[in-house]
């Protein structure tokens, strides 16, 4: 299980919170100006990177906050989290 | 290659198994080939025999970063079923079983297909309703499909706990008597042998680094042994497609999980058929060795590290005593997880991609392994004549821009 800091609430169980996928995705303005393809892209495409990923959790069961973490999807490290729009702090490093 | 039967079986033991040939070359890669599949799991190997077969297409080669069946192949839980929901997964599904039932005889090699049936419990009255809904479009479909009420289900595993005093009690059934298991190690050898015999070149520990393009064509793959000219290239990578085909500069809607898996110490025959629940995400089967073979849900976070969280197997363990009650003084011997690709609508991308010349077939999710032939005989037919098979046309990758997705989310029996 990994052990992941909210930015609010400090280090707690993975089992508290709920994954929401890579992070970063920005919903496009004006939808109806948009191909059927960009569309998609934005709705279905990801980047399912193996290795450095940035990824939206939500402390679910704490706070009920969003906040970014990187992590390397290979190993499970966590390398830093970030409140929503602001830049990434150091977290934890444990993996489990 | 040498066939088998009861009589080269008699000719071995008489020489202490010796000299039993091997079963597939190892040749070094040629510079070109027609077709170069990259993966070597069952899917990229049956690709590669029914291309051979069906479509006299030899000069294929099948490229593994590691060792063939070392992957998803080799860490499922061996479950073959086809009871989906919607008409263009149980086509393919139904297809794909129908290989299966004759796919020994096919490839001269025991891949040990035992229809036990397939029981997927309900444990609401929306489960029931959902259950009783698929039982009807199975049946509509022509695949065999019987609902059962608690007290056929118990009559049929005497061990499942169908009192009314557990959590989620079981309330009944759908039983798929055509579904059960197959041995994965063997789907695997089997096809290899077989594809091997007919002229294609497996090649172990060629990791695939690069795809060339000219022109918005493939034109090969640069590999850890070099660069292989190829006419085709065909994807079947499963939990790594992402990654390879981002080397083409194509972005697909997968993300990648681990999925785990567990065995219990063997023991005596206790159950005979395989049993799931999506409710309380819990499956087992009884191998012939005698383990009980224990299917997990996938981590919630994506992951390429093949190993999950315990927490995820305990849940699945949980939901395992409540139903078998029996079970809850075994040992388990091994744990396991394997790296599945979850398609938005859990459902596979089987067909060609915006580059000439390059194929995808991935996003199965959890459920790759009972597709095994069915989807190596659509994708064979789909990279030889250029344009996809009437059974996988609804699985293109175009359905994630025109919106015709194909649902089988938590409807195929099982929540992926």
């Amino acid at each position: 299980m990994l052990l992941i800091t909210c930015p609010w609430c400090g280090p707690r169980y993975e089992s508290e919170f709920s994954y929401g996928g890579e992070a970063g995705l920005i919903r496009p303005k004006d939808p109806a100006a948009l191909s059927d393809e960009e569309w998609g892209d934005y709705l279905y495409m990801r980047e399912n990177k193996r290795g450095p990923h940035v990824e939206q959790w939500c402390h679910a069961a704490g706070c009920r906050r969003w906040f970014n973490v990187s992590r390397d999807t290979a190993t499970n490290q966590i390398k830093g989290v970030s409140r929503i729009g602001e830049s990434m702090l150091g977290g934890n490093t444990d993996a489990g | 290659m040498m066939r088998h039967s009861i009589f080269s079986l008699v000719r071995n033991a008489l020489s202490y198994h010796e000299k039993w040939p091997q079963m597939w070359r190892s040749p070094e890669p040629k510079e070109e080939y027609d077709v170069v599949i990259v993966g070597g799991g069952g899917h990229g190997l049956a690709t590669a025999y029914y291309l051979a077969k069906e479509h006299g297409i030899s000069k294929v080669a099948v490229l593994e970063r590691a060792w063939i069946g070392g992957g998803a192949t080799g860490r499922n839980t061996e479950i073959v079923r086809s009871n989906y929901l919607w008409d263009e997964s149980s086509r393919l599904y139904e297809m794909s079983l129908k290989l299966w039932e004759s796919l020994s005889q096919e490839l001269n090699y025991n891949v040990m297909l035992s229809q036990r049936g397939v029981f997927n419990l309900g444990h609401t009255l929306q489960d029931m309703r959902d259950l009783s809904r698929r039982v009807h479009a199975n049946r509509l479909n022509g695949i065999d499909a019987e609902l059962l009420d608690a007290q056929q289900v118990g009559a049929f595993v005497p061990i499942l706990n169908t009192s009314s005093h557990i959590r989620y009690p079981v309330l009944g059934a759908s039983l798929q008597r055509r579904g059960g298991t197959g041995r994965h190690d063997a789907v695997a050898w089997g096809f290899a042998r077989a594809a091997d015999a007919r002229g294609v070149d497996i090649i172990q520990n060629c990791e695939v680094t690069g795809i060339r393009r000219e022109n918005g064509r493939v034109t090969g793959v640069e590999t850890s042994r070099g660069f292989i000219r190829a006419g085709k290239v065909g994807l079947a990578v499963a939990g790594n497609t992402s990654i390879l085909a981002q080397m083409a500069g194509i972005r697909l809607p997968l993300e990648s999980h681990p999925l785990q898996a567990l065995v219990s110490e063997p023991v005596k025959p206790v159950l005979h058929s395989v049993v799931m629940s999506n409710a309380v995400h819990a499956y087992v089967s009884q191998t012939d060795k005698g383990e009980l073979l224990i299917g997990a849900g996938i981590d919630a976070h994506s992951g390429y590290g093949q190993r999950g969280g315990l927490a995820v197997i305990e849940g699945a363990m949980a939901a395992m005593v409540e139903l078998f009650p029996i079970f809850s003084r075994l040992r388990m011997n091994r744990q396991w997880a394997g790296t599945v690709d979850i398609c938005p609508d859990a459902c596979p991308i089987l067909g060609k991609t915006p580059v000439s010349g390059l194929f995808v077939n991935c996003g199965w999710g959890t459920g790759g392994f009972k597709s095994t032939p069915g989807s190596g005989w659509v994708y064979a037919y789909t990279i030889a004549k250029n344009h996809p098979h009437p059974l996988n046309e609804p699985f293109s990758l175009e359905r994630f821009s025109t919106g015709a997705l194909i649902d089988e989310h938590g409807a195929a029996a099982v929540a992926h």
